[in-house]
């Protein structure tokens, strides 16, 4: 592959009207990793998340996806790269009036299949992989619980089986063991289908846990790139508070395990 | 775009290589993901080609990247099993082990029976009943809710009240004058039309006067109430409910029915008679211009003979017409709007409902009131 970088910002910078949200943000992310995107409310982490999917336009910089610019693409190029990339919205974003089925059907009927056997079997195969029964595919988006709408919305954004997943907050609003399940599930179709990965979130487990990479937004600016221990020894306050409170050090001492495994995954 | 080419398609392909020993070899290499086999259906086709030929041997260890879709296409083609002289890599072998232990559940398909119709008629006249009850509900408590009103006089919804006379009432004044005047004018040019057959021009006014004071003033307004606000009222409660404002209001202990029933209806009850007055002084004007120009009526002569044609009654008449409407559209959107489930489809259908029902209702009062008051009121 000619580009070894699935997503690279190029001097974003982003305002509404008076208020400045991004300043010169460059960052440059190589494929196959999963990246944390964490900062305090409102500093404009899921701003940039849209701006990558192109539901945003920054107003000064440069945003290439698979080596391609969002600036120059044409629409037809665009949905091609839009297949490449799945994106889970913080509320699932389910089409309310279709059933389950239908809805993770929803992108395989977009690209034309027909095959009713087809569909049927890589839906039921989505299903059981984001680990939810058979007969809840007849349900309606309205009669799903949350940690369940996330999972409808991830087997969606997986049928396709994107080379780049965009998570907002995966797990917000999740039990504990839904959302280590949630971890453990994308850890492990990450080493089957070794697709990229940008969550923005505010859960240090998964920092711990799953990112290979971590960026922090503070201050309009990207203050901290790199793994979890480079982050760690970065001096900025934003980055002392977030990491280094009573909270996070637990979080971050309790580690003996999945340590070994972030360093097998860090390579 | 040369890059999206090598870093998003790396094509798939087929190529079948005859052996020496007089045998095919079918070889595939590239990306074989669902996006790139769509957009390359003779490949599917080549490979149930291929199957058709009993070709001996499948080599598959040249693929680069293999999705699971691509592998489920790969073994229904191949008859729903893997070919006996397969070389894969083992990373790859695993996707086609997935599909011969799948148990698929039977997909529900709706037949066609008595029972199917017993069951949708039942169920529609469920619906029907429930409907009426809640509407009756929502007349119940807004009784009661008067009654403590008249008690406390201290918890009128003085705010809401005021909001919705501006959003329905005061925003409404422009639509509702340019229609009254288009309809006036197009009301007397067509009447003077058959007037001067008969030589009867100066009975326009009489015409113009009753039927737009008594009818199509009050009744214009209403149609255009029902329309512009009674869905936004539907649409504004059934929101609430998705985002859960309903809940949280519940909740805090503030009744829905004295924050957001009785105020649209209170102020619905005000506005469309003064919106109708409104309409019709607008559809006289334009009756007024149109028989100055058709028929040589002067401003002065209309207006001189107006109060001769058409008795004071009819105004009082078309008020008391226009608070009634204005209550049936304001309870009929707000029991469309505490029906909306939370979803888009349920939004769409009941905001229809509410301004089809809406529009059916003020025309059935219209026609009562045209019952009732048949003597009354005419020069």
């Amino acid at each position: 592959m000619s580009e070894p970088f699935a997503i690279r910002l190029e001097h974003i910078w982003t305002s509404f009207g008076d208020k400045v949200v991004h300043k010169d943000i460059s960052l440059a992310l190589p494929k196959g990793e999963i990246l944390g995107l964490v900062g305090a409310s409102g500093c404009g982490k899921t701003v940039l998340l849209r701006e990558i999917i192109g539901l945003q336009i920054p107003n000064k910089g440069e945003i290439f996806v698979m080596g391609e610019s969002l600036k120059t693409l044409s629409s037809s190029h665009g949905k091609r790269l839009r297949n490449h990339c799945g994106v889970l919205f913080q509320k699932g974003a389910l089409f309310s009036v279709l059933n389950v089925f239908e809805n993770i059907a929803f992108p395989l009927r977009e690209l034309g299949i027909k095959d009713e056997e087809f569909i049927k079997r890589l839906v039921f195969m989505n299903l059981e992989n984001v680990g939810l029964l058979a007969k809840d595919a007849w349900l309606k988006p309205a009669d799903l619980s949350g940690g369940m709408t996330k999972r409808v919305a991830l087997a969606r954004t997986l049928i396709l089986e994107p080379s780049l997943l965009l998570l907002d907050e995966p797990t917000s609003g999740l039990d504990p063991i839904s959302s280590q399940d949630f971890v453990d599930l994308l850890s492990s179709l990450h080493r089957d289908l070794k697709f990229t990965v940008i969550l923005v979130t505010h859960d240090l487990d998964i920092l711990r846990d799953l990112c290979t990479q971590i960026a922090v937004l503070a201050d309009q600016q990207l203050v901290a790139f790199g793994t979890l221990a480079n982050v760690l020894a970065c001096k900025h306050p934003f980055v002392q508070r977030y990491f280094h409170n009573q909270r996070a050090q637990r979080v971050f001492s309790y580690q003996a395990q999945p340590r070994t495994q972030q360093g097998q995954l860090n390579g | 775009m040369g890059d999206i080419n090598n870093s998003l398609k790396n094509q798939p392909l087929l190529e079948t290589i005859k052996q020496d020993d007089g045998l095919f070899q079918i070889r595939l290499s590239g990306d074989w993901t669902l996006n790139n086999l769509v957009a390359m259906p003779e490949l599917i086709k080549g490979i149930k080609q291929s199957v058709n030929n009993n070709s001996s041997k499948w080599d598959l260890s040249s693929i680069n990247i293999l999705d699971t879709a691509s592998a489920l296409l790969l073994w229904q083609a191949w008859g729903q099993k893997t070919p006996a002289n397969l070389d894969i890599k083992p990373e790859h072998l695993r996707l086609f082990a997935l599909w011969p232990k799948q148990a698929l559940p039977d997909m529900e398909t709706p037949g066609f029976s008595v029972q199917s119709i017993l069951t949708y008629l039942s169920g529609e006249l469920t619906s029907a009943t429930s409907q009426l009850l809640t509407f009756i509900t929502i007349l119940g408590q807004l009784l009661l809710d008067t009654g403590h009103l008249l008690r406390y006089p201290r918890d009128v919804p003085w705010s809401e009240i005021s909001i919705t006379i501006y959003d329905a009432g005061v925003r409404a004044l422009g639509i509702t004058a340019l229609v009254g005047f288009l309809i006036g004018i197009v009301l007397s040019y067509l009447s003077a039309l058959q007037l001067k057959l008969f030589g009867a021009e100066i009975y326009i006014i009489d015409i113009l006067g009753l039927s737009v004071i008594r009818e199509l003033g009050p009744l214009l307004a209403a149609i255009l109430v029902a329309g512009r606000s009674g869905s936004a009222m539907t649409a504004q409660i059934g929101i609430m409910r998705v985002t859960e404002e309903l809940d949280a209001l519940s909740a805090m202990g503030i009744s829905h029915s004295l924050r957001l029933v009785l105020p649209k209806v209170i102020a619905l009850t005000v506005s469309l008679p003064l919106l109708s007055v409104w309409t019709s002084v607008a559809a006289l004007i334009g009756g007024m211009f149109s028989a100055q120009n058709t028929l040589d009526i002067s401003y002065q002569q209309f207006l001189l003979k107006l109060p001769d044609a058409v008795p004071l009654l009819n105004v009082f008449i078309g008020l008391g017409k226009s608070a009634v409407f204005g209550l049936m559209i304001a309870l009929i959107a707000c029991h469309f709007g505490f029906r909306i489930k939370p979803n888009t489809e349920s939004l769409g259908n009941e905001t229809t409902n509410s301004v089809v029902a809406a529009i059916t209702v003020v025309i059935m009062v219209d026609a009562v009131f045209a019952i009732l008051f048949m003597d009354v009121g005419m020069p």
